[in-house]
């Protein structure tokens, strides 16, 4: 069975604040599932389906007793910041099975003012990975950033390449936590982090939140309104691999080819990318995973201009993404999803918005790619996509 | 130079029942790996089923304490335990036997580091009966 065509994104928020000191996670989960059952011309009545993340509480049942939710169907998945992206296509597969027809997937965290709240340093390999000074994402994606180097001859400045088209579509989003365009020598000259990540290598820390409305295609047509297809879906998880771990793929090579496959589209067909980009290094290695180039050339690829839209090969993150937008609960995983969908609408803003828009990818990545990550890989389209 | 620089804190590993014997070796200044009985493969991090046949039939092994660094950072700012202690190198070293394991690369200067480095193991006491590996570069 396919869930291509099987559902729908009728709803879609993100919480306009970066910083929100004065608000519990509860209340951010409340605002964002409010704005995106708006968004879709929906209410909290009309949810049977609830998805969360595993970051704080029980997930789902705190959310439904917070809310007052009875939901017939629940799915904490939960791959790190990807975990929304396959929130998305698990919705779309209960759909299709009947299990529920309105599905609410919803993200809040406060990183930025109250502490990320939650670890997941409790597994098997914890006596063997905390010994060692290792304090946060960065210092495991430099141990990936490095080896791409070393392997392929990547250099910062192609990283950096990154940041500067991120930047340059972020100065038309007036909520962007970094709003303001940035040159390759701004991010090689700023402070390292672990090399070879610089500071401005690394995506953003912000409060926030965002939802999402996944609905079945008898509801999108009731709804009437321009609404994003679930063409196909993919996911994966990339372990250490037994001590073997390899640090120069994600597991975009493996959720990639079944999104695609089962979205029955072809990578020209894309006209728009939204790309996880916790760090630059996690978007050069997922564009060659997800096939837009061969390994080892996402440095060259990205280095005329490819990324920025409207008219580069593939326009990526016209929010200014994780880099410079925003990356709520330091996870950037919905709003790909988000503005995936403004782009299908047509909604994004008009210097980034990427003409005839009518197939759309969202990648996530969820944990590390220095250890072990959730991939998943979503492909959105048009009604006749 | 090493001689000069701070040495690093030395934390205590959690223990398991999985990981005990690993952990029991270090006191003797063993780095024990994991071998299947059943198809060979050595095994990392210590586990009481084999990742590739699922039998568990594991035996244990001193490996030789020799590799090369396979990647590295230099953390800039630590925390915790580190708080003080940056700069200082976080590295995958590939062990002579063939797994890879996140350790620090101690001994020489973070800038001497480099990818392909041979590298050989050095015990750092916990206080607490055992050790925990780091790597310096490899002698001769």
């Amino acid at each position: 069975m396919s869930i291509r065509g099987a559902a729908y994104v009728a709803g879609i928020y993100e919480h306009p604040r970066r910083e929100i000191p004065d608000r519990t996670i509860w209340e951010i989960h409340a605002e964002v599932a409010l704005g995106a059952l708006a968004d879709a011309g929906l209410t909290l009545a009309d949810v049977d389906g609830v998805f969360c993340d595993g970051t704080s509480g029980f997930g789902t049942m705190t959310l439904c007793d917070h809310l007052g939710i009875r939901p017939r169907y629940v799915d904490n998945t939960e791959t790190g910041g990807s975990s929304y992206l396959a929130h998305v296509g698990h919705a779309a597969a209960a759909i299709a099975a009947g299990k529920c027809s309105v599905a609410l997937v919803t993200l809040a965290g406060k990183p930025r003012s109250g502490g990320s709240g939650v670890s997941f340093a409790a597994g098997p390999e914890s006596s063997f990975e905390s010994l060692w000074g290792i304090a946060g994402a960065p210092h495991t994606y430099a141990l990936a950033a490095r080896r791409h180097m070393h392997e392929f001859g990547t250099t910062a400045e192609q990283l950096a390449e990154i940041k500067v088209a991120a930047s340059i579509h972020a100065q038309h989003n007036p909520h962007a936590f970094l709003p303001h365009a940035v040159t390759v020598e701004d991010v090689v000259n700023s402070p390292m982090v672990a090399d070879p990540l610089h500071r401005l290598d690394c995506c953003v820390i912000t409060d926030g939140g965002g939802a999402l409305v996944v609905v079945s295609p008898e509801i999108a047509r009731a709804l009437g309104r321009t609404n994003a297809k679930v063409l196909g879906h993919g996911e994966a998880i990339k372990s250490t691999d037994n001590g073997r771990i390899d640090l120069t793929y994600t597991g975009a090579v493996w959720s990639g080819p079944r999104a695609f496959e089962e979205a029955g589209v072809s990578h020209r067909d894309i006209r728009y990318a939204s790309i996880y980009d916790s760090f630059t290094i996690t978007v050069l290695q997922t564009i060659e995973d997800l096939g837009f180039c061969a390994k080892g050339e996402g440095g060259r690829f990205v280095s005329d201009g490819a990324l920025v839209a409207p008219f580069g090969r593939l326009p990526f993150n016209t929010d200014g993404g994780g880099l410079c937008n925003n990356h709520p609960s330091n996870r950037g995983g919905i709003t790909k999803v988000i503005e995936a969908v403004r782009q299908l609408r047509g909604e994004a803003h008009p210097a980034v918005q990427v003409p005839d828009c009518q197939v759309a990818l969202a990648h996530g990545t969820g944990g590390s790619l220095g250890t072990r990550h959730g991939s998943v890989t979503l492909i959105l389209g048009q009604e006749d996509a | 130079m090493s001689a000069e620089r701070q040495p690093l804190p030395v934390p205590a590993p959690k223990i398991t029942t999985t990981n005990a014997a690993f952990w029991e070796a270090t006191a003797r200044g063993e780095f024990t790996l994991q071998r299947c009985a059943a198809c060979d493969l050595v095994i990392w991090f210590p586990r009481r089923t084999c990742p590739q046949c699922w039998t568990e039939g594991i035996e244990s092994f001193a490996a030789s304490g020799r590799g090369t660094v396979y990647s590295f950072t230099v953390v800039r700012k630590g925390s915790g335990a580190y708080r003080d202690a940056a700069p200082f190198v976080v590295a995958y070293v590939e062990l002579a036997e063939g797994p890879r394991v996140l350790t620090n690369i101690v001994g020489c200067d973070p800038a001497d580091v480099t990818v392909g480095m041979a590298v050989e193991v050095e015990w750092h006491d916990t206080g607490e009966g055992n050790a925990v590996y780091r790597f310096r570069p490899a002698a001769g």
